[in-house]
């Protein structure tokens, strides 16, 4: 491998390169196949992996507008797919900034401040963490359900409860910034004391403008979960308008209403911009992730 | 060193009476809050955001305990969404919380008597009466008019006076439109008898079916039978021994317990998704980390051109959101429409029962799976591939090796260790990897011969979902219990993964 001849070394890369050709048309056959089928009339295979006559029905049914087909008949959204994008988003982003707030106080604290029973409450919350949130439906149900009768804001079908349940998902993301806020120099609070700073004005003005790439990293890690989650939202949100991305496109391959060519074209429209952000965000987030973090 | 010789006393930038202020306000809410949740007979909960007023009240009101202040919310919100919900799982799996047993005792006893049959024999016409923005209910035979009504679809009480007949009444058809409204008002005449609307042009007198006698005593109005409440089965009892739904939840011990490793319709699908959800987790774990590894090694090869490209392709699995992948699959399977099979066919001439077949679905899901995960395998590889050293690998060259030795001596045992926690950690998120089971398969094909809804593709996580929020119906106990055994699994495997976090921190330091 480090001396090499010449030929062996070439019929080394044909081999690398082929094999990575062949095991990507592998891996990106369902992309393609979706993109087709999205333009593809109908809503179930007729025989051709290729569209015959393209058709833009699936894609104006996507963005919510009714399409008027050749023999002249007007065929109507079946789900609002834009409205469950917008509850996606308002969930993930309210999810973020409340995870990104409690987590970097917290991670602060535990990397900085002394306190009573410090050691026992990060143990605490290392095994505690190890518990998903999704096993305890059946109790965040029950709690849930009660919580309505005081106020319906905090009931079943309702955004605020699926983004306090969200929030329990701070423990990892008080590990990975407390990782973070342990590397950063101690000289720099002690001259932040010195200078006559609260643990609070360290916080707010030594801590917080140095943690902002993590701060990063953090916020779309718990902006991909929310928006990735179906257990939850499934069991908290019930009337379709509610519904967010996940819920709602389960939808569409129902076994009596099946629309695979409405699905393709919604899958995409919301598929896409997410991944661009990933994309955009991975080189990042893996440095994140390898701190333990599993994508969920 | 810490910082914490600072005093508190040099927070004077703001007066200290605006803080308290804030604080009392919010701890006032949260108290007034609690207060509401103990009205409507959940003394848990209220004592919960108690606890959180308490708390909430203290630290951010005194100045000594200042350093809490920054620990607070994170130890609140993981004690009230984390270890709340878990304990109270736990609790809930010692009930009999079901979609026959969903309410609480005092709930049950207001629906029962709240329940009346209407006495067509007192119907009498009636007509209604715009008045301002609401209506009064005139009903001419009696002479009676009832105060002002709103005819909302919310429950609704008026009483009825003596009075001369209105100026203004509604047309018949224009009163029609008005059912939903009517239908839940409850009229009380002056001697007391409630009446309700019993047709479209009529009221009458409502007898209630159930009469309380005391705490636990009801009455049946059609047949005087006495109904006692048996506090041991969540329901109403006659002397004849017929329960009388709807049903509350009480603590039934170990009754849940019992049904899983007694029931044979039970034990028997629980065994069979214990095994496969091992299976699931640990096949997933070697397919993704396998294939993982092998396309990072390829990368890391130092002759290979376009890499940043074939990169960033191969982690695309991982950056379209897994919902929509694991849909897609489900359409691109499908036995009649699916794609797969239409290739399958005019490959092969085979057409695989992807979902009625037990095995193929579990190959499915495990296909499904490697798709979805080995772009973090490889990722996580690519990062521990470039900290071994180059020179072992170039001796072991030089010494005649040949390049998979090569890889299976050096290269592996030192990437193994720091892998370990991660690998294990990928274990236990496979093992409750819900999303996959509920979007992909739902957990079928069914196993046949089961008591509860249990299928061949279901893991245990899956199965509980089913048994708690399924079509038929909802056994929240049974559930419970059943994920308090899958606590203890996890349990096992967080301690696991502590172990081997220790042992890898200690090898660090010994470097």
């Amino acid at each position: 491998m480090i001396v090499e001849r010449p030929r062996d070394l070439l019929v080394k890369k044909v081999l690398a390169h082929g094999f990575l050709i062949l095991f990507l048309t592998v891996i990106m056959f369902p992309f393609l196949m979706i993109v087709s089928i999205s333009f593809r009339e109908g809503n179930f295979t007729i025989g051709d992996l290729i569209p015959r006559d393209p058709t833009l029905e699936h894609w104006y049914l996507a963005f919510g507008l009714d399409y008027t087909r050749a023999d002249g008949t007007v065929v109507n959204p079946p789900y609002p797919v834009i409205l469950w994008m917008w509850n996606s988003i308002k969930l993930g982003l309210m999810a973020a900034v409340g995870v990104l707030v409690i987590s970097t106080i917290s991670a602060y604290a535990f990397s900085r401040i002394r306190f009573r029973g410090r050691t026992g409450l990060l143990d605490a919350l290392f095994i505690i963490q190890m518990f998903p949130t999704t096993l305890a439906l059946i109790a965040l149900y029950a709690i849930f359900d009660s919580m309505g009768e005081v106020s319906p804001s905090l009931g079943i079908d309702s955004h605020v409860s699926v983004v306090l349940v969200y929030w329990s998902g701070v423990v990892l993301h008080i590990w990975t910034l407390k990782g973070y806020f342990d590397g950063i120099d101690t000289a720099l609070d002690k001259a932040a004391a010195i200078d006559g700073a609260t643990p609070w004005q360290t916080f707010r003005f030594v801590f917080l403008p140095l943690a902002v790439p993590m701060m990063a990293v953090v916020f779309v890690l718990v902006f991909i979960g929310a928006i990735n989650d179906y257990p939850i939202a499934s069991v908290l949100i019930r009337s379709e308008d509610q519904m967010t991305l996940a819920v709602g496109s389960r939808l569409y391959l129902n076994e009596f209403k099946y629309l695979w060519g409405d699905f393709a074209a919604a899958a995409i429209l919301s598929g896409l911009p997410i991944t661009v952000v990933f994309l955009i965000a991975q080189k990042y987030l893996v440095s994140g992730l390898s701190d333990g973090a599993v994508k969920g | 060193m810490s910082t914490t010789t600072i005093d508190a006393i040099q927070q004077t930038d703001r007066p200290q009476y605006v803080r308290l202020t804030i604080v009392a306000v919010i701890t006032l809410g949260l108290l007034y809050a609690a207060f509401q949740l103990y009205m409507i007979a959940q003394p848990v909960f209220g004592a919960l955001l108690l606890a959180l007023a308490v708390g909430f009240g203290i630290v951010f009101g005194s100045n000594r305990l200042y350093n809490s202040r920054f620990i607070f919310p994170g130890v609140a919100t993981v004690m009230l969404f984390v270890a709340f919900p878990v304990i109270y799982t736990i609790y809930l799996g010692f009930t009999n919380y079901s979609s026959f047993n969903l309410l609480t005792y005092e709930r049950s006893v207001e629906i029962l008597t709240s329940r009346g049959t209407v006495d067509a024999s007192t119907e009498q016409p009636f007509a209604v009466s715009p008045d301002g923005d609401g209506y009064r209910i005139w009903l001419p035979q009696s002479g009676l008019l009832s105060d002002t009504v709103y005819l909302t679809e919310d429950l609704e009480e008026a009483t009825l006076s003596p009075a001369n007949a209105p100026d203004v009444l509604l047309e018949a058809r224009d009163a029609i439109k008005l059912r939903a409204g009517l239908q839940t008002l409850t009229l009380t005449t002056p001697d007391g008898v409630a009446i309700q609307n019993s047709g479209l042009r009529t009221f009458a007198s409502l007898t209630p079916d159930y009469l309380r006698l005391d705490d636990d005593t009801l009455e049946r109005t059609a047949d005087g039978a006495r109904l006692v409440a048996d506090h041991s089965t969540g329901f109403f009892m006659t002397e004849a021994g017929e329960q009388v739904p709807p049903g509350w939840r009480v603590n039934i011990g170990w009754q849940n317990f019992e049904r899983v490793f007694t029931s044979k319709g039970i034990r028997g699908p629980m065994v069979e998704i214990f095994v496969w959800t091992v299976v699931f987790a640990g096949l997933s774990v070697v397919f993704t980390f396998a294939v993982g590894l092998l396309l990072a090694v390829i990368l890391q090869w130092p002759h290979l051109r376009f890499k940043p490209l074939y990169r960033i392709l191969l982690i695309l699995p991982y950056a379209v959101p897994s919902f929509i992948s694991i849909l897609v699959f489900r359409g691109l399977f499908n036995q009649n429409f699916g794609e797969i099979n239409l290739i399958l066919e005019a490959l092969f001439g085979i057409r695989p029962e992807w979902f009625t077949n037990g095995n193929l679905a579990r190959t499915m899901i495990l296909i499904v799976n490697t798709w979805l995960g080995y772009p973090y395998m490889m990722l996580l590889a690519m990062g521990f591939l470039q900290a071994v050293p180059e020179d072992h690998k170039r001796a072991a060259a030089l010494e005649g090796a040949s390049a998979a030795r090569v890889f299976f001596r050096i290269t592996l045992p030192q990437i193994l260790p720091p892998f370990l926690p991660l690998l294990i950690a990928s274990f236990a998120f496979n093992f409750n990897n819900m999303v996959l089971v509920l979007l992909l398969t739902r957990g079928l094909p069914d196993i046949t011969g089961t008591v509860l809804p249990a299928g061949q593709t279901d893991i245990l996580a899956s199965f509980t979902y089913r048994i708690a929020f399924g079509f038929s119906s909802s056994e929240f106990g049974l559930a419970g219990a059943i994920t308090l055994l899958i606590f203890l699994v996890v349990a096992a495997i967080s301690y696991a993964n502590f172990v081997a976090m220790r042992k890898g921190a200690e090898r660090r330091a010994a470097k």
